[in-house]
């Protein structure tokens, strides 16, 4: 298992280094997830609790930027450009064939906690598409069969493979 | 007005330190570390630097900078040498970077083989002079004026440069108002996409009665395509930070916001960096270079959303709320952040003002066209030779952008078409790449100028892929508030997919003509309102493409998935067998030594790995 099991008072400690400000909401669901790896229910209601806001409203705010996630993610996380120049340059495919490979679409984990597949809007690379962020490795002019052969490493070095031995 | 003080002494002390820099007698040598550089293996090449030099016993100066523009060609290191131009060097392994330091410093081989160009006085021969090479000459350079030049990290190296001496002039010998003159006069327009003049909306700010005002820098650049405000504030964060501070002073606001999207770490840190030290030397904060104006800047950080760059929807965001926009008026000059008159100025627009209060108005008045002056960014991507980061004149045709700076297409290829302007903007075809880069050309052109994101298409792309992509990313963008922009792009999405699909029908296109018709006019917000502009182009322009799929169920380009074939050449394949071991759907098979392998059409998923691994050019896609 790869979720970190984070201490009550760490969670604690990220929310009182916020003042009671409703404006503080996104940085600290920011900090939030850097610590936990996603928003979970309990940092929710921390959250809320600190700038006395329900919990709905910190869900709402939460779901509707994308950087949040709801569920653990996978020890390695692979995101797939999907800009223009990274389209033009053949990114669907390699989002398509990361699919097919890991079984997942965009958003989901591996049952095996090992992946989690994503998406990022653009990250501002473009000269050099497409690209594919390995967790936090940028990769450049780079093709399917490369990004396949870089999961195929990681999983060598790691445990067990969904994709390619 | 209070007196301003001690800025002189410190543009002395930079001035004299960045003369030490560059006219000392030890080799002075340069790396890109953007993002662009690092993702093409900067930090090993800044590695193999140290080590060189560690073994050679050499003494050098390492300065780490932004990024120059020639994104193409990095990693770039550059060298100079006392009494020497600085000379460029592009595509960087850890390798070369060694073998040139040793060539060039101890044995006085410059290399010129593997050199892109020389920066500055002097010539080397068999190397061309930055106005000689084709990607930097006709540029201008006013935003990018610093990038690639200076350690961004170091603040001296941007006073030095002329940094912070617009501010300087503002805040000791110009009233708010004067600013603002001076800012009309220039005829600057926001370079984040609609164009609207600078002076004017600094003047409506600074009107709007209320003693709390703010300022914002939009740095959000979430038009995918585009990575110039990403490249200046990660080159030269200050220049966006003086223009912040200035345009503060103008209206008379006590605190700013500094919104960025977290996908651009390296900008976060970059900037935040930069205000620290701004702080430190009294040109941020309380009675800032003891004028009497106090004034502070907080950095806010994106959650992926692209609709948070429209202005109301960003305040929502800084708030702690849904970046959801609101309908206008009231226009946040009169009720912004919190209720209060805020202005909010694109990245490269703030740029440009500091450097507009520092070589006055006229400058940059006297380019550009008639109604849009000044320079423009533009990035460039997709098949085009030298992508990187450019600026030219305003008004600039597009040719001299794509064939001169750019280099033209690659792999003998042809243009096609140029996307301008993001999901916003539109395609043009390669026959009008006569018109002028300029707001008022590219609108009648049905494009816009948007941010200046601009990714060139060859034949391999497929213009109704495109349309299709743009109405992908706005349909998920799309906030949902409105319906006209929630369904009506859904909609058109559904067409589209089934389009290239092969289920298209000949009703399809005026469909979604007159779907196009109700959303522009109907949504809300520029992003609804502009989404069917990418559709609208391709089908004025590439109507016969939409045809061909529709009509010959046939992708020209051969890019959608259902309506392509990938086949071997017989007589280009030598069966080594690359596209066998590659293909995740054992659709290939090896047929026997020297003789082409066999492709299973009904196994093949058309992923189209067997092309990118294929060295021979073997695999054809029909
Ligand atoms: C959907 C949408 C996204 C936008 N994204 C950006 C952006 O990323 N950066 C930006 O500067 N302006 C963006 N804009 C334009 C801004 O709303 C605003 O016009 C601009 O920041 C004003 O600055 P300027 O006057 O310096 O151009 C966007 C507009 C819309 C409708
Ligand atoms: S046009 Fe789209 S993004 Fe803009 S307010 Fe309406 S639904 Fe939201
Ligand atoms: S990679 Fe190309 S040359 Fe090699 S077997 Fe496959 S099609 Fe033939
Ligand atoms: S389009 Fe992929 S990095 Fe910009």
């Amino acid at each position: 298992m790869s979720i970190k099991t984070v201490p009550q008072d760490m969670l604690k400690a990220v929310i009182e280094g916020f003042g009671r400000d409703r404006a503080n909401l996104i940085p600290m669901l920011q900090r939030l997830q850097e610590h936990l790896g996603f928003i979970s229910p309990q940092a929710v209601a921390a959250a809320a609790e600190r700038l006395g806001l329900s919990e709905s409203t910190v869900y709402s705010v939460a779901s509707f930027y994308t950087q949040f996630r709801f569920k653990p993610v996978g020890r390695n996380i692979i995101k797939a450009c999907r800009g223009t120049a990274c389209h033009v340059g053949g990114g669907e495919r390699i989002l398509s064939e990361l699919e097919r490979q890991l079984g997942i679409k965009p958003g989901e984990t591996t049952s095996d906690l090992e992946y989690t597949l994503d998406t990022v809007a653009c990250i501002g690379a473009c000269a050099l598409a497409p690209v594919v962020l390995i967790n936090d490795e940028i990769y450049g002019r780079t093709s399917t069969s490369r990004i396949l052969d870089a999961v195929a490493r990681q999983k060598k070095a790691g445990v067990s493979c969904a994709c390619r031995p | 007005m209070p007196p301003v003080t001690n800025f002189t002494a410190l543009q002395a002390e930079s001035k004299a330190d960045w003369q030490t820099l560059i006219q000392s007698q030890t080799p002075h040598i340069l790396i890109g570390t953007a993002t662009c550089g690092k993702v093409s293996g900067a930090m090993s090449i800044l590695d193999a630097i140290g080590m060189t030099l560690d073994k050679l016993g050499l003494k050098a100066t390492v300065t780490q900078v932004g990024c120059f523009g020639m994104c193409y060609a990095e990693p770039v290191m550059d060298i100079a040498l006392p009494g020497m131009p600085r000379i460029s060097y592009g595509f960087m392994t850890p390798q070369k970077a060694g073998q040139i330091i040793e060539d060039y410093i101890i044995n006085g081989n410059p290399r010129p083989e593997l050199a892109l160009c020389t920066i500055g006085q002097g010539k080397v021969e068999g190397i061309p002079t930055f106005e000689e090479m084709p990607m930097l000459k006709g540029q201008i350079r006013i935003a990018l004026r610093n990038c690639g030049h200076i350690n961004p990290l170091r603040i001296g190296h941007y006073i030095a440069r002329g940094g912070y001496a617009g501010l300087y002039r503002a805040l000791s010998q110009l009233t708010p108002q004067q600013v603002i003159d001076e800012i009309t006069t220039s005829g600057l327009r926001g370079r984040g996409g609609a164009g609207f003049p600078t002076g004017q909306k600094w003047q409506f700010c600074r009107d709007a009665k209320s003693t709390t005002k703010y300022v914002i820098c939009n740095a959000d650049e979430g038009d995918p395509g585009a990575f110039m405000d990403r490249s200046i504030l990660e080159g030269d964060p200050h220049s966006v930070i003086e223009g912040i501070i200035i345009a503060a002073y103008a209206i008379g606001a006590a605190e700013g916001y500094l919104y960025v999207r977290a996908e651009y770490p390296l900008a976060v840190s970059t900037v935040k960096h930069a205000i620290d030290q701004a702080r430190q030397h009294s040109l941020l904060g309380r009675n800032i270079l003891g004028s009497g104006f106090d004034f502070n800047i907080h950095v806010k950080e994106g959650a992926g959303a692209f609709v948070c760059g429209e202005e109301t929807a960003l305040i929502a965001s800084i708030e702690g709320k849904r970046g959801i926009p609101r309908s206008r008026p009231p226009f946040p000059a009169v009720s912004g952040l919190w209720g209060k008159p805020t202005n909010i100025n694109n990245v490269k627009t703030l740029a440009m003002a500091s450097y507009i209060l520092d070589n006055n108005a006229a400058t940059f008045e006297s380019l550009g066209t008639e109604k849009s002056k000044g320079t423009c960014v533009f990035a460039l991507a997709g098949n085009i030779r030298h992508m990187g980061l450019i600026e030219v004149a305003m008004g600039t045709p597009l040719k001299e952008v794509i064939y001169g700076i750019g280099g033209g297409i690659p792999k003998n290829k042809s243009l096609k078409a140029v996307q301008i302007g993001g999901p916003s903007g539109g395609c043009l075809p390669a026959d009008m790449s006569h018109i002028g880069l300029d707001y008022e050309s590219l609108v009648q052109s049905g494009a816009i100028m948007g941010s200046g994101g601009m990714i060139a298409m060859d034949e391999s792309n497929c213009m109704v892929d495109v349309a299709r992509y743009f109405l992908s990313f706005v349909q998920a963008e799309s906030c949902g508030k409105c319906t006209p922009c929630r369904l009506g792009t859904r909609q058109m999405l559904n067409i589209l997919e089934r389009i290239t699909r092969g289920d298209g029908r000949l009703e399809d296109i005026p469909l979604l003509e007159s779907l196009a018709r109700v959303i522009k006019s109907t949504s809300l917000c520029a992003l609804g309102g502009t989404s069917p502009n990418p559709v609208l182009t391709t089908l004025r322009y590439f109507r016969d493409e939409y045809e061909a799929h529709i009509v010959e169920k046939r992708c020209p380009a051969g890019v959608c998935k259902a309506l392509i074939s990938y086949t071997i050449v017989n007589q280009k394949c030598n069966g080594c067998k690359l596209c066998v071991k590659a293909c995740p759907a054992q659709a290939i098979t090896f047929a026997g030594k020297r003789q082409p392998v066999l492709l299973n059409e009904k196994l093949c998923n058309r992923c189209g790995i067997c092309l990118d691994v294929c060295k021979l050019d073997a695999v054809a896609v029909s």
